[in-house]
């Protein structure tokens, strides 16, 4: 008796994971794809060069800046706020690299010169939005919706509005390199995930951006200054999307000065969102964004591969954003907390949430 | 106004529950037209409840209203002003960026078949503030020109617009001076005279007993008592409100007794002079000793947890400073108060104490964390270390760290949030109400912390509505009223409640 | 002063008629401090025109005047739409994707046959609809502002790229077209002639019925209320809810009437138009004088606003050193100054 109900418990706390469900969804998709062709998970082994190949691995190749934008953007909303100018800084990163590999030689050094400085005015550029909400106190959605723009303007500005491309060997392997047969540019990505996971995990940061997303004012009281931990953040935000515009340029050795990252924020907050973190802020969860990402470039291949137009995807996008928003809100939350109540189920009532349910009552009715 | 008018409002076997929680049973009111009410009560007595459930903001599970002999139910604020029952609050309820006569007439502008006739608009106005002695207002200037007292007039005229026929004033004088508190009063008796039906709540026990003809009593949730003003003496009053019988009092006192210590020679730990902001504490001085521990006492709204908040960096001081060891110390927040050693736990546990989504050992050490950064992560093993110690010493249940904090009862709640502070290895310990809505069993667990606290040398500082408590626990009581100190007493065995109550209900010699 | 510009001076009785208007300036400059922001948008728009003269030459002439605010007309709607939002203290990211989904609905659909006035209906209904989309997302659910538009303005992005992404073109007998049909008021020498067209006149007509509703309608007002403190207008008894989705829906109805306007001059329409000018309207707003956390600015003053940003673009234009990419990196820095003078004089104030 007692097993099958340890059984039903643990069941049941997996499906409250929605990271269940993000790997489920990939499942789906994967399957869809699977009755398309059959052979579609098929992975073999390149005898020239030792690479693998396959659909699976394209997707993993794939997912490589989403992975980088979504890592920065669980941060960034878990702390209340939001970054909506990944996009425009991948440009922006991508548009340094390419212009300046344009002129310089082809030999790594070069490359890394160029790395070195695309990371770095991507980093400034975040850090300039943090300081924005930090010091200034501007609400994340201006700050970032004005970066978001500019900084696509300023891409433009450093190529001089034109897709610019650049020959670089070093450069160009970091997209289509491979490292014991597995494109390199995810293995990157992985590691980039484990050295940020490690780094918010292992340090009090995550606990801090938690306890500043959850209650603010608690956080204050306890002595947590918030500052310092925006400013971070919202950097962190602004360099791994800049690691995402080298991903991006590299693959193609091209900036699309319009469509290098455009919309790709869209992409971010989905998969954090998907990976449950709440957008209102506090707890987040970085194997959850992971998932999110993967998801996303899974869906995006799926649509490619089954022959939809690829224009449909933003849309299908945007109405999962609003669902998900629903499904976040406090009302819809009570609406599942008061049918729970009605049917008797065991535990404790949430009294949170019917403390709250009674106070936008209030404010709604007053 | 004789009784056997009929009431203006009666409110009858009133209940109001929430999950978990009655705020209100049972509770009967009733006001009668030309009159000034007081509805008298101390925190989480229910006085803003009963306010609530009568403008039909909370919903009654018992009981009934009615008005001027009719049986109503309201459904919020609107309904119940259309009703004729107008409400000021606390905090103005105005919109400050529109002008003076727009907020009078707000909802109810004068219109014609262009839209809104301003002039006649602002003539309206005009004219309804002369009724209350300001007309010589400009009625075009913005709302937010005038002091907090002059708007609360205004919102006082806006409710005469809609005819208002009951107006309920929510603590209207909480941050007018005596000169405003005269000019509210002088309106006050005008509209009463003028057969308004005033219920009138507030704490200031001499404005009760200047202003008001009779007064309701409430005490955790329940009716206590109705009774005409002049029939009740202070002493009596304050009894009630705390619902302490007047004889029992003298029982309440502690064995405490103060330290005998050479105050001249022993400098105090922390020594605040002069410290005060506008509006929640006159400049005040007070001094807490190396393991002794301060009660401060007084009713709601006396200004007790202002002065915590002052002396913890939660707020900032705008006149006088303080010194710790000596030495003078800025303290801007928080964090710099924690940075000095000095730990305070709110009154307000839900919105400013616990981070509801995070578990009970992330709480319990995040005020350490943020004393060292969050590049020095405190290790696991010092993690659990803390966590034992706490959990174990105060007893909080259940014992699993991993809990999310918001899922344990309120008294562990608070238990945890100790465990945060003392955590931190404080100096001085603010506990403000830190046995309020807790049980009898967790309640004397906490009082028995605090004691173990002063004897292993560290200060605290023990502010409670719960006079008993104070008493049993201090050995110097700083006891508050109306924003001010107005007394320090060593403890003793001749020391009691009563000696408290006695303090406060003196009248002002002012 | 509730706001009006033509004040009526009641204390002073006798004086001329010249005299009176400028003490009623003076009285609502002194007496409502919100003011001063918008006459510093007019000072600057003036400034411009000045230094614009000086450098650049031929601004100070009718044309020049025509050209700017027919060309800016589609600019003037959204700003004054998102007036209406900005003033409850909410905002709206999705105004530019409207008018990409609105413009693009309508030409496909005068382009399957259908009559331009129903066309044009649709446009602007589909406006509508978004916005009761967003706006019942913000009241009903709670999702924050700029969340719920940023949903919206994804989702119009979205299906406008599932109509078309190429640029889809009006016939040139379209009925549609009458809007931009060019009628000459003054006739100047040479091209310096003073033109409007009925997409401006409707603007006109949009700015003076948003004027009117803000100044002299209970709905208005309560708009106002609900920026100044939405709890304080809620306990006052009005309509806050109700008022709070409205302003969203009136958002969404005049960008569909912007992308009407802006349709008709350009005769395309196409996904990728837009993009950017919900930044553009945000910053007219805040530059003629709306403050970001609500309660306070004027229609006119967006209006000016959005004058302002479209003679910066003729200036930069004019002007050829400037390269044409720097226009939004321009608009977002103009945008920021003004939003932290803001703070700067909110907090000063208190």
């Amino acid at each position: 008796m007692n097993e099958s109900t340890n059984r039903t418990a643990g069941l049941r706390r997996l499906t409250r994971n929605p990271m269940f469900w993000g790997v489920i969804a990939i499942a789906v998709l994967l399957l869809l794809n699977l009755i398309k062709d059959p052979g579609y998970l098929a992975i073999s082994v390149n005898p020239a060069n030792g690479h693998l190949v396959g659909n699976l691995i394209d997707i993993l190749r794939a997912s490589a800046p989403v992975l980088m934008i979504s890592l920065g953007m669980a941060l960034v909303i878990a702390t209340g706020g939001i970054d909506l100018s990944v996009g425009s800084i991948m440009a922006v990163a991508g548009a340094t690299s390419m212009v300046f590999l344009k002129d310089a030689g082809s030999d790594p050094g070069s490359a890394f010169a160029a790395l070195g400085l695309s990371l770095g005015l991507a980093a400034v550029l975040g850090f300039v939005n943090g300081a924005l909400v930090a010091f200034v106190g501007l609400q994340p959605f201006i700050s970032t919706l004005v970066m978001m723009l500019a900084g696509r303007g300023l891409a433009k500005v450093i190529t001089g509005g034109q897709n610019t491309n650049a020959e670089n060997g070093t450069f160009r392997w970091i997209a289509n390199g491979y490292a014991i047969g597995i494109p390199v540019v995810f293995v990157l990505a992985i590691l980039v995930v484990i050295l940020v996971g490690f780094v918010v995990r292992r340090s009090a940061l995550g606990l801090m951006v938690e306890a500043i997303g959850i209650n603010p004012k608690a956080s204050r009281m306890a002595g947590v200054k918030p500052r310092g931990i925006l400013l971070a953040v919202y950097t962190l935000s602004g360099l791994l999307a800049g690691v995402a515009g080298t991903f991006a340029v590299s693959t193609v050795m091209t900036v699309d000065v319009s469509r290098t990252g455009y919309q790709l924020e869209l992409d971010a907050i989905l998969a954090v969102v998907i990976g449950g973190t709440a957008l209102t802020g506090g707890k987040f969860s970085i194997n959850g964004a992971v998932v999110g990402a993967l998801l996303i470039a899974t869906l995006n291949k799926t649509v490619l591969f089954l022959g939809i137009s690829s224009s449909a995807t933003p849309a299908f996008k945007a109405i999962v954003i609003v669902v998900l928003c629903l499904a976040q809100s406090e009302r819809v939350r009570a609406w599942f907390v008061r049918r729970k109540q009605r049917s008797a189920e065991s535990g404790p009532l949430p009294q949170t949430a019917l403390l709250k349910l009674d106070r936008d009552r209030q404010e709604a009715g007053a | 106004m004789t009784e056997n008018a009929t009431p203006s409002v009666e409110m009858r076997g009133i209940t109001v529950e929430f999950p978990g929680v009655k705020a209100l049973d049972g509770v009967g009111l009733r006001l009668f037209p030309g009159e000034v009410h007081a509805l008298m009560g101390e925190n989480g007595a229910g006085k803003s409840t009963l306010i609530k459930a009568l403008t039909g903001v909370y919903r009654t599970t018992a009981g009934s209203i009615s008005v001027e002999g009719e049986e109503r139910s309201f459904h919020g604020t609107a309904d119940a002003q259309a009703a004729g029952i107008a409400t000021v609050y606390q905090e103005v309820n105005l919109v400050t960026n529109l002008s003076i006569g727009e907020n009078v007439m707000l909802g109810h502008e004068r219109r014609g078949v262009f839209g809104v006739n301003w002039r006649a608009t602002h003539r309206a106005a005009s004219e309804a503030l002369a009724r209350l002695g300001l007309g010589h207002l400009d009625t075009h200037k913005q709302l937010s020109s005038l002091s907090i007292a002059v708007q609360q007039l205004v919102a006082i005229c806006r409710a005469m617009v809609i005819n208002a026929r009951v107006l309920i004033l929510d603590e209207p004088t909480s941050s007018l001076d005596t000169n405003e508190v005269a000019g509210l009063f002088e309106v006050m008796r005008k509209l009463r005279d003028d057969g308004v039906a005033i219920l009138f709540v507030s704490h200031f026990l001499d404005q009760i007993y200047e202003i008001s003809d009779r007064m309701t009593i409430l005490r955790n949730g329940e009716f206590v008592g109705e009774h005409p003003t002049a029939d009740l003496d202070r002493h009596e009053l304050i009894a009630k409100m705390i619902g302490k019988d007047l004889n029992a009092l003298k029982e309440l006192g502690g064995n405490r007794r103060a330290e005998s210590r050479n105050r001249a020679v022993e400098q105090p730990l922390i020594e605040a002079t002069g410290i005060g902001r506008r509006g929640s504490l006159a400049p005040t001085d007070v001094q807490v000793y190396r393991g002794e521990v301060l009660g401060i006492a007084g009713l709601l709204g006396s200004g007790r947890t202002e002065l915590a908040r002052l002396l913890s960096g939660a707020d900032r001081v705008e006149t006088g400073e303080v010194a710790m060891h000596g030495e003078k110390v800025d303290l801007k927040s928080p964090a710099a108060g924690l940075a000095n050693r000095i730990a305070y736990s709110t009154e307000n546990r839900r919105d400013e104490g616990i981070v509801g989504d995070l578990t009970v050992r992330e709480n319990m050490i995040l005020g350490l964390q943020a004393q060292r950064g969050w590049a020095r992560p405190i290790s696991k093993k010092e993690q659990n270390e803390i966590v034992e110690r706490y959990i174990t010493a105060l007893g909080v249940r259940p014992a699993d760290p991993d809990r999310l904090i918001k899922n344990l009862s309120g008294g562990n709640q608070q238990k945890v949030l100790l465990g945060r502070w003392l955590a931190t290895q404080p100096e001085l310990l603010i506990l403000d109400e830190p046995t309020r809505g807790i049980d009898v069993g967790a309640k004397a667990e906490i009082q028995e912390a605090v004691a173990e606290l002063a004897e292993s040398g560290k200060s605290v500082i023990f502010i409670s509505s719960e006079l008993e408590e104070v008493v049993r626990l201090s050995e110097r009581i700083v006891v508050l009223k109306d924003h001010q100190k107005i007394a320090e007493i060593e403890n003793g065995p001749d020391v009691s409640a009563q000696t408290i109550v006695d303090v406060i209900a003196a009248e002002d010699q002012s | 002063m509730s706001g009006t510009m033509n004040a009526q001076a009641t204390r002073p009785a006798g004086l001329t008629g010249l005299a009176k208007t400028a003490a009623s300036f003076r009285r609502a400059a002194t007496t409502n401090l919100a003011i001063l922001p918008t006459i510093a948008s007019v000072v600057i728009f003036v400034a411009m025109v000045v230094f614009g003269e000086v450098a650049y030459g031929r601004i100070v002439q009718v044309s020049t005047v025509s050209n700017l605010l027919i060309n800016n007309a589609h600019l003037i709607v959204l700003a004054v739409g998102l007036t209406f939002v900005i003033l409850t203290g909410g905002i709206d990211l999705s105004v530019g994707a409207i008018v990409a989904i609105s413009s693009l609905s309508g030409v496909k659909l005068a382009q399957a046959g259908w009559p331009p006035a129903l066309a044009i209906l649709a446009m602007i209904g589909i406006g509508a609809l978004f916005g009761l989309v967003s706006g019942i997302l913000i009241q009903h659910f709670k999702v924050q502002p700029f969340i719920a538009t940023l949903a919206t303005m994804f989702l119009g992005r979205g299906l406008a790229s599932l109509l078309s992404t190429q640029p889809e073109r009006l016939s040139d007998e379209s009925g549609v077209l009458w809007l931009a049909t060019k009628w000459k008021v003054i006739d100047g020498p040479k091209v310096n002639d003073f033109i409007v067209t009925p997409g401006l006149l409707l603007a006109v007509v949009i700015v003076l019925l948003a004027l009117f509703v803000l100044h002299r309608t209970r709905t208005g007002r309560t708009v106002y209320a609900i920026g100044g403190s939405e709890s304080s207008a809620a306990l006052m008894g009005l309509p806050v809810g109700r008022t709070k989705l409205l302003v969203y829906v009136i958002s969404g109805t005049l960008a569909g009437v912007a992308s009407v306007i802006y349709t008709a001059r350009l005769g395309t329409a196409q996904n990728i138009t837009g993009i950017g000018w919900e930044l553009d309207a945000i910053a007219a707003t805040v530059i003629g004088g709306t403050l970001l956390t609500g309660g306070f600015g004027y229609v006119l003053g967006s209006v000016v606003g959005a004058l302002v940003l479209g003679l910066m673009t003729v200036l930069i234009t004019r002007d050829g050193g400037i390269p044409p990419e720097m226009t939004t990196i321009i608009t977002g820095g103009i945008l920021l100054v003004f939003v932290l003078l803001q703070r700067v004089v909110t907090r000063a104030r208190h």
